[in-house]
């Protein structure tokens, strides 16, 4: 819709230019749907020519304004590590958007991010992937934190006024893990209910990084080898036991991590219905990582 | 240059904040639609540099420099682009206001993404068509062709275009869905009829496409608001300020600061609205409804009801001065509940009103209406049952979502006259509320409706032409006011929620003993339509069924939440959810197979319809009777999609997945009560070709192709030849409105008598002219065959003043008596037992709509039907949150379906000729919806063996519904 109190557009990606009523301006197709009766200027970072993705041998680096088309057209390029196994969650995570491929061609992977909803598929594929974000800083620095750390509710990141997503780094090893992939909705092609990614290292170390349900992401670690203590969970925490693990401690591990508060409740899911969903998502990863390890997550997308 | 737009520079700047749709309709290219404004619905979709985007959601400043193609630079120096061609060839629009959108999505499509349209077109929402014509549409199916008995086979079993990836959890059966249409392939025409006679094309029962087929997928349609600016000089634009409080007194508006911004015109509060009470409803005795509603109140009872409008030159600058409105309010109590309006001390929402002069049952309780009566002796029927069967059901609020939204242009020509072009599904009937309440003379006053961009029922209304006549008189100026999604979806109209406690009992050898129900109707803040669904959604849910004991209590109230009014079915789609559930419970309960319950109860041929009367609707009558028809060919088509399943060995779809069947039965009266009015006017043209003036709106009904199909009939022509004029109130004299069914059976009888009349005028001249027999002239397409000579129509009408006569007719129609039509649906579902996911396998429709004048149509409009009809069994939801405003305000909080949602369906059309109709056809319009939550609900309990008695059926709703019986069986 039209943003009509809008004064100006200005092309930056400086966050020394930000003032109070600006925002950044990426694909717009966020800002545009709902619209605003207070923002004065917008400031456009698409004319800052960040390359989109970069490979290199750390792994991915994908930068906030990289389009969600472009990202979808990854797995297609012949540059790609074969033992990046976990980019198949590419393809399936953007096939979670309710945006159609339309929408594809002008939003960013930064964009849904910083919009911060429970159900934002750039949020569940970076965060089970352990991304890491490059903030950049009014004052000219910038800082690092984990993207299950930036989104920090429904709507809410952890960003200052002012500050800008740059990128965000996709790490070599959680590339190199294989993955398993769980998603509900209330209607076919939908909007996330449940969204659920297990990451199962070569060291036998387990993740399970459970989106959408939940109010933030919420990341389960199973340490390959034993841990002693149970350790508090939850962003980063560590549980013990990934190759021993059964489903009696994944079903504690989750009592531990997820509080009957942080499952979201919107017209998309009730609350209870996200947890048991969740519940049983992840024992379905739990199995399949676990158990069956020649089923691939697009089989059983 | 800023961009270039269909190959032509374009050198205008778009402002900053603009999006790319809003630039491109400045720049004339109003084929760029806007549905929702937001991204979802896909109706704006433009090409820029190749690519398709949502214009809507597109800054405008980003396409500078670049190339942008919109639907009127698909086409190539006027040669249709090829899939033009094929929206054409398979009619892959009603209304057409999403066609635009379709088409430019659909033609960047590759082979391999056209394997996936669920994935590939979700993105663009159509609400008419239910998406099966815009498959074949996309697929290159051409259905021209489609006879009436073909038209089932034509619908393949188990859901073709839901079958794409579902979510992980789910079976991988669900991609065997194509497997399984194959089998269902199924030749198997309606059983026992007699081959129909093959149609004369472009007459009854054949499929023309609709008139305005080209225009539609062109772009070129006018809608509403696609108006030549030279047209509406001065042109000014209105937003509204809405009240934040569900219940309020306003204290006082300061209208300063907003009258000092730069382009504010006005602002007009409640005290310039006129002091006459009306309702926003539509109906042809306006009594029908209670006078309750001021253009401008000073009282607010709901959040969303307008407070102050602001006029300016802009839509912008209107936006800025509402902001500026600083107004007091006197918050009052609130109710939301309507058991708690009815409470003794509850907020009166009409407290001020005169109960008599105003038309309301009981103002200081709540009540606009209510209605008790007792056939027999509902005790005794059920002491006498060996079932008995007491639950309370409920449905909830669903918009209408027609994806053009309410809007209107008022203007005030030289002489005084007011010009209103509005999104309306009844002009006359709008015109006359507003001369009632401006105090403005008929014929001062001309309303216009242009292509409608969709209407089930919600155009009912008058929501909009009020407010801008006011402004429009008191300016002299033309005002436009476009409601956004939004403000559709917050404060507009919804369907009105029931809650009914219904009691129902039967004898163990299958006779229906008793049924009572006890109704709770909740019309919101403002009694619009309030007992007219009340009374209508009591009356063919009821009389269906013969039962010697029959019980109604019911009442219709106020609550401080936005209004319900009129929504497709009027109150039988919430009341048969109740009834037919319930005679599935009974079944269940007697261990008697429901369909073998309802032959033994529902009406037959000479039965009495009885629901609240002791005498039957003395102008109702069985002009034909297909409910027998209706629950055959559905039953039939249930056991063979079974049988298809078994045979692809796919009916054991896994230990989670639990399979049932289920149906359901409708009525409904094939014209409203009271008088529903019709006039056509019929011409013969210079050029030999006919032209039809009629009243009734197009909205994608349809009833465009049946007036020029009917008439085209009588005058053995061709729907070609016959060019429709409609909806101005300047063209015919009156038109109750495209409500209630009645596009076909009245206003199409209305041109039916007309084409009759002019046939015999027309054979007339040519006897004299030709100097042939009378009883040797005969009409031929184009001609008339005067004993063996061809005499052109166009010398026919040289001829006509010769011998004295004008080959102008008129026909008129006054709605009654009236007939029955039926529908009845069947499912088989799958239901995830561990998720609450819900498969449709099968999905089967059969009507009765006489002798059906276009069958592609037809069947067009029994999908739709469905369609919508699934959104509000399995998602839909107005929600209004505890401080009584609307939550799900926009289309991501508000799913209706998409091409991922929607079975293909089978349609069968049961064999009848109707006495009263034209050319023995019934209505076949607003039922199509009425049978399906039932039928849907009724499956899930045949699978499960759970009853869901509340709307939407979702799947968390299900999951947890079933979770809930299994602890309590465990329990037990």
């Amino acid at each position: 819709m039209d943003m009509n109190t809008i004064e100006e557009v200005v092309a930056t990606a400086d966050p020394a230019a930000w003032r109070p009523g600006d925002a950044w301006l990426a694909g717009g197709t966020v800002l545009f749907s709902y619209g605003s009766s207070t923002l004065r200027r917008l400031l456009d970072i698409t004319e800052a020519g960040w390359e989109p993705v970069t490979i290199t041998a750390d792994g991915l680096e994908l930068a906030a304004t990289c389009k969600v088309a472009e990202l979808y057209a990854l797995p297609d390029r012949g540059d790609l590590p074969t033992r990046w196994t976990a980019l198949e969650l590419v393809r399936l995570c953007c096939d979670s958007f309710v945006a159609s491929f339309k929408i594809w061609n002008a939003s960013t992977v930064g964009g849904n991010i910083c919009t911060a909803l429970p159900a934002g598929p750039m949020t569940s594929l970076c965060a089970a992937l352990d991304g890491v974000a490059t903030v950049l800083e009014p004052g000219g620095a910038s800082r690092q934190l984990p993207v299950a750390e930036l989104v920090v509710g429904d709507a809410r990141t952890s960003l200052a006024p002012g500050e800008l997503l740059r990128s965000i780094h996709l790490p070599a090893a959680a590339l190199e893990s294989r993955v398993a992939f769980r998603r509900l909705s209330l209607s076919n092609l939908g909007r996330s209910g449940v969204l659920l990614i297990g990451r199962l290292a070569h060291d036998g170390g387990l993740v399970i990084t459970v989106t959408a349900s939940t109010r933030r992401p919420v990341q389960l670690r199973f340490a390959a080898a034993a841990v002693p203590g149970p350790g508090a969970a939850g962003p980063g925490a560590v549980v013990p036991g990934a190759p021993g693990l059964d489903a009696a401690a994944l079903r504690s591990a989750l009592d531990k991590a997820i509080p009957a508060e942080l499952y979201h409740n919107d017209i998309h899911g009730l609350p209870q219905w996200r947890r048991d969903m969740t519940y049983r998502l992840a024992e379905e990863i739990r199995a399949e990582l676990l158990g069956t390890p020649n089923q691939t997550a697009s089989e059983r997308a | 240059m800023a961009m270039d737009i269909n190959g032509t520079p374009h050198g205008n700047e778009p402002r900053p904040g603009a999006c790319l749709r809003t630039f491109l309709r400045e720049e004339g290219m109003l084929g760029v639609k806007k549905g929702c404004d937001g991204g979802d619905c896909g109706a704006c979709t433009v090409h820029v540099d190749g690519v398709p985007v949502h214009s809507c959601i597109y800054p405008a400043v980003r396409a500078r420099g670049k190339a942008v193609t919109t639907v009127e630079g698909l086409a190539a120096d006027g040669t249709l682009h090829p899939l033009q061609e094929q929206f054409l060839a398979a009619q892959g629009f009603q209304c057409g206001f999403c066609t635009a959108g379709m088409l430019m999505t659909a033609s960047t499509l590759d082979d391999a993404q056209k394997e996936n349209l669920p994935r590939n077109l979700k993105g663009n929402l159509c609400r008419c068509t239910g998406y099966r014509a815009i498959e074949d549409a996309v697929l290159r199916v051409s259905t021209e062709s489609m006879s009436a008995d073909r038209a089932g086979a034509c619908g393949d079993a188990a859901g073709g275009h839901a079958a794409g990836r579902l979510s992980a959890a789910s079976n991988p059966a669900a991609d065997s869905h194509a497997a399984a249409s194959n089998p269902a392939a199924d030749s198997h025409a309606a059983s026992g009829h007699a081959a129909p006679v093959q149609p004369v094309a472009g007459q009854m029962g054949a499929n023309p496409g609709a008139p305005a087929g080209r225009a539609v997928v062109t772009g070129t349609a006018r809608y509403t608001l696609d108006v030549d600016p030279a047209d509406y000089p001065g042109l000014l634009h209105m937003k509204l300020l809405r009240s934040q409080h569900a219940h309020a007194r306003i204290v006082s508006i300061d209208t300063a600061a907003a009258l000092r911004l730069p382009g504010v015109h006005a602002v007009f509060t409640h005290k310039d609205s006129p002091r006459q009470l009306f309702s926003t409803a539509q109906h042809e005795l306006y009594t029908d409804d209670p006078d309750d509603t001021l253009v401008l109140d000073s009282v607010m009872r709901h959040v969303g009801q307008r407070v102050a409008a602001v006029v300016a030159d802009s839509v912008h600058e209107a936006e800025a001065g509402v902001r500026a409105l600083v107004v007091r309010y006197e918050v009052l109590p609130a109710v939301l509940d309507p058991e708690e309006a009815l409470r003794p001390g509850a907020p009166a929402v009409h407290g001020d009103k005169d109960a008599a002069a105003s038309r309301i049952a009981d103002p200081a309780r709540n009540t606009v209406a209510e209605l008790h009566s007792e056939l027999g002796d509902v005790a005794a029927g059920l002491a006498a049952a060996d079932v008995v069967h007491q639950e309370t059901y409920t449905t909830q609020r669903v918009q209408h979502t027609a994806l053009e939204t309410h809007a209107s242009i008022a203007r005030v020509d030289d002489a005084g006259r007011l010009h209103v072009r509005s999104s309306t599904q009844t002009p006359f009937l709008t015109r006359r509320a507003l001369c009632r309440v401006f105090g403005l003379a008929e014929e001062d006053v001309r309303v216009v409706a242009g292509r409608v961009g969709g209407g089930f029922g919600g155009k009912q209304e008058m929501l909009t032409e009020d407010i801008v006549a006011l402004a429009a008189l008191a300016l002299r100026r033309p005002v436009q006011l476009e409601y956004t999604r939004t403000e559709q979806l917050m404060a507009s109209t919804t369907r009105h929620p029931f809650t009914i406690a219904l009691r129902a009992g039967a004898r163990r050898d299958g006779t229906l003993t008793a049924l009572a129900v006890d109704v709770l109707v909740n019309t919101g803040a403002y009694g619009n339509h309030a007992p007219g669904v009340m009374f209508h959604g009591c009356g063919e849910s009821l009389a269906v069924y013969q039962c010697a004991n029959k019980k109604v209590d019911a009442k219709s109230v106020y609550t401080n939440t936005v209004p319900s009014g009129a929504f497709r079915g009027y109150g039988l789609s919430q009341m048969f959810f109740a009834v037919e559930s319930a005679m599935d419970e009974l079944a269940v309960g007697l261990g008697m197979d429901p369909m073998e319950f309802r032959r033994r109860n529902m009406i037959r041929p000479g039965d009495p319809m009885l629901s609240t009367s002791p005498e039957p609707e003395e102008d109702v009558h069985y002009g034909s009777y297909g409910l027998d028809q209706c629950v055959a060919l559905v039953d039939d088509a249930l056991h063979r999609g079974a049988e298809r399943y078994r045979d692809a060995g796919l009916a054991d779809l896994g230990p989670d997945w639990a399979v049932g069947s289920g149906t359901a039965l409708s009525m409904i009266d094939t014209v409203p009560p009271r008088g529903h009015f019709a006039h056509t006017v019929l011409e013969l043209l210079a050029d030999g070709t006919f032209r039809a003036s009629v009243g009734t709106a197009e909205f994608g009904n349809g009833t465009t192709t049946v007036h020029a199909q009917l008439a085209a009939t009588a005058l053995n022509s061709r729907a070609e030849l016959v060019s429709v004029r409609q909806s101005d109130t300047a063209l015919t004299e009156h038109d109750t409105g495209a409500f209630g069914s009645t596009g076909t059976v009245v206003a199409g009888k209305a041109t039916l008598l007309a084409a009759q009349d002019l046939a015999g005028e027309i054979l007339k001249v040519a006897a004299d002219g030709s100097g042939a027999a009378a009883a040797k002239c005969r009409l031929v397409p184009g001609a008339v065959d005067c004993a063996g000579t061809l005499m052109p129509l166009a010398d026919v009408f040289k001829l006509a003043p010769t011998f004295g006569r004008t080959l102008r007719t008129e026909g008129r129609w006054g709605g009654t008596p009236r007939s029955v039509a039926f529908n009845v649906h069947g499912f088989r579902v799958a239901v995830n037992t561990g998720t609450g996911e819900l498969k449709i396998l099968q999905s089967v429709q059969a009507a009765d709509a006489g002798v059906v004048v276009n069958p592609r149509q037809c069947r067009g409009q029994i999908e739709g039907g469905i369609a919508q009809a699934l959104g509000a069994a399995l998602y839909e939801e107005v929600r209004v949150g505890p401080d009584g405003a609307v939550e799900t305000d926009i289309l991501r909080q508000y799913h209706i379906p998409t091409f991922a949602d929607v079975p293909r369906s089978e349609v069968y059309f049961a064999s009848t000729h109707d006495s009263l109709g034209p050319l023995g056809a019934k209505s076949m319009s607003e039922s199509p919806f009425n049978p399906v939550a039932p039928a849907l609900a009724n499956a899930i309990r045949n699978a499960t063996g759970v009853r869901f008695t509340r709307l939407p059926l979702a799947r968390d709703v299900m999951y947890l519904g079933l979770k809930a019986a299994a602890d309590s069986v465990g329990a037990g």
